[in-house]
């Protein structure tokens, strides 16, 4: 699902180097990558996300080389086959939460929003145990519950590859196993591949890889 | 302006220079000091200028009175245009627009306002004789109720006219008669119209010198005339002085413009101020909102869009305060006449 080799990447700033010599990550697995703060593994979503290019080197996903691709391609190409989902869940504040779900349909042509989108964000609330919260605003909701939207947003647009950056490092240890379960759930069910950047080692016995971004350093190809 | 030009010279106490020209020249309600005939005497005897003496205390119906002589007329070029000129005291010529807003005209008549309702020993209402209307002039003067000077000390009160006590025998109305002097008691009638039959009845008591006016104008003969008068009045003992309206009216221009421009430059600053201050709340908006930007973005949304929808919601916003700015300003413009009479004259 994802290959990454020869990656190099630099910020403006020349501070901060990422290299990647090799990373794959096969179809319906489930990586867990940890590592230390600042050693690049929020860069490393961003770049397979497309949302960041590197210096050299390729990132593909599903076969596609999505470094390559212009911008406009690379957005489209994430909208449909990559869902993100942020640790500090970024829900917009004035939209209630079922807008907050379509908002991916609201602001990009290359997502169709029609009844069979929201009558799928409805069902994806009702699996996520908020569909009572969907008129909600993100102010009257929990970290949990906000975490369950944000997922719902990163689902809706049935992604074959799902990034979550730290989903669980914002909530205590009762809804993080809760997330846990339906993220990993819901990737199971959609037919998904997962590739999460965690902290909390607890949790790794739940994924299929961990990957510890401490080799990358070293050099090292996973 | 053009009248401050017509007009020479100006004579009335010391005091505010604006004030007597604003009251002389435009009949305004802040009445100067009042200074005595024997300016008028002294004037004359120079044999430098014609006094024309200008009485504009009273008010008819929210017209200022004016008295005055029948040199005013000639020297302001004031014509006739229905009924006749003033012959006798009693009598008055309206303005243009005076007699259009009273509803006046020759034949009718006109009472003047009392100054002190309340004092039984003040001035009574005086009951005047439309004679004349004047032409329109386009000048304060359409707006004045014109009566000789006369007329004027008698609504003050220095003249009256009454029942007469020798002819009359009636002893109800004596309280004491002797060869020389008859004192009447309150019940003496006294005339608040003056008419051909009672005419005769009027008259004045006291030294007819210190008779008040509010200003003279003064139509030198000549430059040097001119120039001579204005000395006798350069020393700081003199009660009174003579004043240029041009000069007056043209320092008062020159502060209205100079307070205007102060104005204009302070509007500039606010306005200057304004802007900076909305683009900062611009900017600090936004700064404020990267991390939403930044969501929009990675959510997938194009850099082009946001930007779209950042300028959309600048318009929006800019067209919300013009809508309102624009109303605020139709406002302020159709009541900008009382604003200014109510912030500022009263």
């Amino acid at each position: 699902m994802i290959s990454i080799s020869s990656l190099e990447f630099q910020h403006g700033t020349g501070e901060f180097h990422l290299r990647v010599p090799e990373f794959t990550v096969a179809e319906y697995e489930k990586v867990a990558v940890i590592g230390p703060s600042g050693s690049g593994k929020t860069t490393l979503l961003n770049l397979i996300a497309g949302i960041l290019t590197p210096k050299t080197g390729t990132v593909s996903v599903n076969h596609t080389q999505v470094s390559s691709l212009p911008d406009a391609e690379r957005r489209d190409f994430r909208i449909a086959n990559i869902g993100f989902v942020f640790q500090d869940f970024e829900l917009l504040d004035y939209l209630n939460v079922l807008d907050n779900i379509l908002h991916p349909y609201r602001i990009t042509r290359a997502l169709l929003l029609n009844k069979e989108v929201r009558d799928r964000a409805r069902a994806l609330a009702e699996n996520m145990d908020i569909a009572d919260k969907l008129q909600r605003y993100p102010d009257g909701l929990s970290h949990g519950e906000k975490q369950r939207a944000a997922i719902c947003r990163a689902l809706l647009p049935q992604p074959k590859l799902i990034l979550a950056d730290e989903a669980t490092g914002n909530l205590d240890p009762d809804n993080k196993q809760v997330i846990l379960d339906l993220l990993f759930d819901s990737v199971r069910n959609h037919d998904a591949t997962l590739l999460a950047v965690t902290h909390d080692h607890e949790l790794l016995k739940h994924f299929d890889r961990v990957i510890d971004f401490q080799h990358f350093r070293n050099g090292a190809s996973v | 302006m053009s009248r401050a030009v017509s007009t020479p010279l100006v004579v009335g106490v010391k005091g505010s220079a604006l004030d007597l020209v604003m009251s002389t020249l435009y009949f305004d309600d802040a009445v100067p000091e009042l200074m005595t005939m024997a300016e008028t005497d002294r004037i004359e005897d120079s044999g430098l200028a014609l006094p024309i003496p200008v009485y504009a205390r009273f008010q008819a119906r929210g017209f200022p009175i004016v008295g005055t002589t029948l040199d005013y007329f000639a020297f302001r070029g004031l014509e006739i245009a229905d009924g006749r000129q003033l012959a006798i005291i009693g009598e008055t010529v309206l303005g243009a627009k005076a007699a259009e807003a009273l509803g006046l005209g020759p034949g009718d008549f006109l009472v003047s306002s009392p100054e002190t309702p309340f004092d039984l020993a003040g001035v009574y209402p005086l009951k005047m004789n439309v004679v004349g209307i004047l032409a329109e002039s386009h000048t304060s003067d359409d707006l004045a109720v014109f009566v000789d000077l006369k007329t004027a000390w008698i609504i003050e009160g220095l003249g009256h006219g009454h029942q007469d006590l020798i002819k009359n025998k009636d002893a109800s109305l004596v309280l004491e008669r002797n060869e020389k002097n008859v004192t009447a008691n309150a019940k003496l009638r006294l005339y608040t119209e003056i008419s051909e039959i009672n005419l005769d009845a009027f008259h004045f008591h006291g030294d007819r010198s210190q008779y008040r006016l509010t200003a003279l104008i003064t139509v030198p003969h000549d430059s040097k005339s001119g120039t001579l008068l204005r000395g006798r009045y350069v020393s700081p003992a003199a009660a009174t002085q003579i004043v240029q309206p041009v000069e007056v009216i043209d320092g008062l221009l020159q502060n209205i413009f100079r307070i205007k421009n102060v104005i204009d430059a302070i509007i500039m600053v606010v306005g200057i101020a304004t802007i900076l201050a909305i683009l900062l709340v611009f900017a600090l908006s936004l700064r404020l909102r990267q991390r939403e930007i930044q969501t929009i973005f990675k959510l997938g949304c194009s850099r082009l869009t946001i930007v779209r929808l950042m300028a959309a919601e600048i318009l929006i916003i800019l067209v919300f305060s013009s809508v309102l700015c624009v109303g605020m300003m139709t406002v302020v413009d159709h009541f900008k006449n009382d604003l200014v009479r109510i912030a500022f004259i009263r």
